[in-house]
């Protein structure tokens, strides 16, 4: 039986990982390539790592780091953040990337997904989600959040694995950086109505949210950020209490 | 010396990091020379299987490497294009492992489990009895990423199951071997694989 994936995010920036709340107050939190082999030491099953560089030259030392983590590095690892096009899909995975994620370039281009998949195949990409719902709607957001588009998401996410992505990455952007917990019935539905893997992000506060997206919300992995870099538990402890709850993970 | 065949595959880095991570003597080659004089052979292979094998048979290696004595060892795709036939693109392999490809279906499911294709993630392998596992756990976690699985056969070393279906995840035929996950993305258990096949092939 397949195990649930817990999946650490890396922010960087300008080469190195970045530590913040909603991308504001970031500080300096080491070398992303050191940082990610001490998570995959701890268990991590796979990494993601976030170019957050708003600068040509960040993307350019981004391009080089990820050539790095493919070096030192022996588990899966997916990259994302400004990827606009099947170039820049290219130019990442021939540094070795396992896996890119889009988003807002996706929303704006959807045929960048079926360029990407037709070309590298499904499992090369993620088709990552930022939602908000808006008077019961799950409304598509991009940019971080702040631009409210007219996509919704079931149907957004249906069209993207039709596509030929090979896992949905949804945000809720209601509950990110909230630590109160993931929106369990959404995601059932989510996962319910499509046919390949969903990862659910943000809003994890605690093992019982994790737990609970894992289950309830029939999830096949869960990414987090915050609970795991300020070190509120470890990953080690995350997958043995998961473990311990009957649920199926690599320990 | 190990050479890894370059046939232009999707996971040819990974597969030459993971090697260079263990201090192993390689080459990324494709030439026949080369090959045949090599102490171990190494397929990679991400991808589609028919536009894989058309590039592998462009290399004339699609002949050669059924005649090699020295232990070979095809990862995924590679492993896939070692079966008689694959399912994906309607084409013949190698015919080295004595079963064909098919495809995973959502009727693979059991009750436990859904299956979403592809087949992605961390599965447990039942632990054979043979030098490329030694010194592993039982029930190994290893990462897979695939579609397609090849069925059991007489020459099936070790087996996973998801949802409902039991299949090959390691083949062998005397020198050759054959493994559906990625042992160059599956951590301390994939690294001891590898070792195990550069010890095999000194």
């Amino acid at each position: 039986m397949l195990s649930k994936r817990i999946i650490p995010c890396l922010d960087v920036k300008d080469g190195r990982t970045v530590k913040g709340i909603h991308f504001e107050n970031l500080r300096d939190a080491g070398d992303p390539v050191e940082l990610g082999a001490k998570y995959a030491a701890e268990g991590a099953d796979e990494l993601v790592y976030l170019d957050i560089s708003a600068s040509h030259e960040g993307r350019k030392t981004f391009t080089g780091v990820v050539r790095r983590i493919s070096e030192a590095i022996d588990i899966p690892f997916t990259v994302g953040g400004g990827i606009s096009s099947e170039d820049d899909a290219a130019r990442l995975l021939d540094e070795g990337a396992d896996k890119i994620s889009v988003n807002t370039a996706a929303v704006e281009n959807p045929s960048l997904i079926s360029e990407i998949a037709s070309r590298h195949g499904s499992q090369f990409i993620v088709c990552a989600i930022d939602a908000r719902l808006i008077d019961g709607v799950w409304r598509v957001t991009t940019h971080g959040g702040r631009n409210i588009t007219d996509k919704e998401l079931f149907s957004w996410a249906l069209e993207a694995q039709n596509r030929g992505a090979g896992e949905i990455l949804f945000t809720s952007m209601d509950h990110d950086g909230s630590k109160q917990g993931y929106p369990c019935e959404t995601f059932a539905a989510l996962c319910s109505s499509l046919s390949i893997p969903v990862i659910a992000s943000g809003g994890a506060g605690s093992v019982d949210d994790i737990a609970e997206v894992l289950t309830a919300g029939k999830a096949d992995a869960a990414l987090a950020a915050s609970i795991f870099h300020y070190g509120e538990i470890t990953i080690t402890a995350l997958k043995k209490e998961l473990s311990a709850r009957g649920i199926t993970v690599r320990v | 010396m190990i050479a890894i065949i370059d046939y232009n595959t999707g996971n040819l880095r990974s597969v030459k990091n993971a090697l260079a991570r263990l201090g192993a003597d390689f080459a990324v080659t494709s030439s026949e020379e080369v090959v045949r004089s090599a102490g171990g052979v190494i397929l990679p292979g991400v991808g589609e299987a028919s536009s894989a094998m058309e590039r592998l048979r462009a290399t004339g290696l699609d002949k050669v490497i059924p005649t090699l004595e020295a232990p070979v060892l095809g990862i995924c795709i590679g492993m896939q294009l070692m079966c008689l036939h694959s399912d994906e693109g309607d084409v013949d392999g190698m015919g080295i492992f004595r079963t064909s490809v098919r495809r995973f279906s959502p009727e693979d499911s059991s009750a436990s489990e859904a299956v979403k294709i592809p087949h992605m993630g961390w599965n447990t392998v039942s632990r054979p009895d043979s030098p490329l596992f030694d010194g592993l756990p039982d029930m190994p976690w290893l990462y897979y990423v695939h579609s397609y699985y090849a069925g059991l056969c007489e020459d099936t070393l070790a087996t996973s199951v998801y949802g409902s279906r039991t299949f090959s995840a390691a083949l062998c035929r005397n020198n050759f071997y054959g493994v559906q996950f990625h042992p160059e993305k599956s951590g301390d258990a994939g690294a001891m694989i590898l070792s195990n096949f550069i010890r095999m092939s000194l």
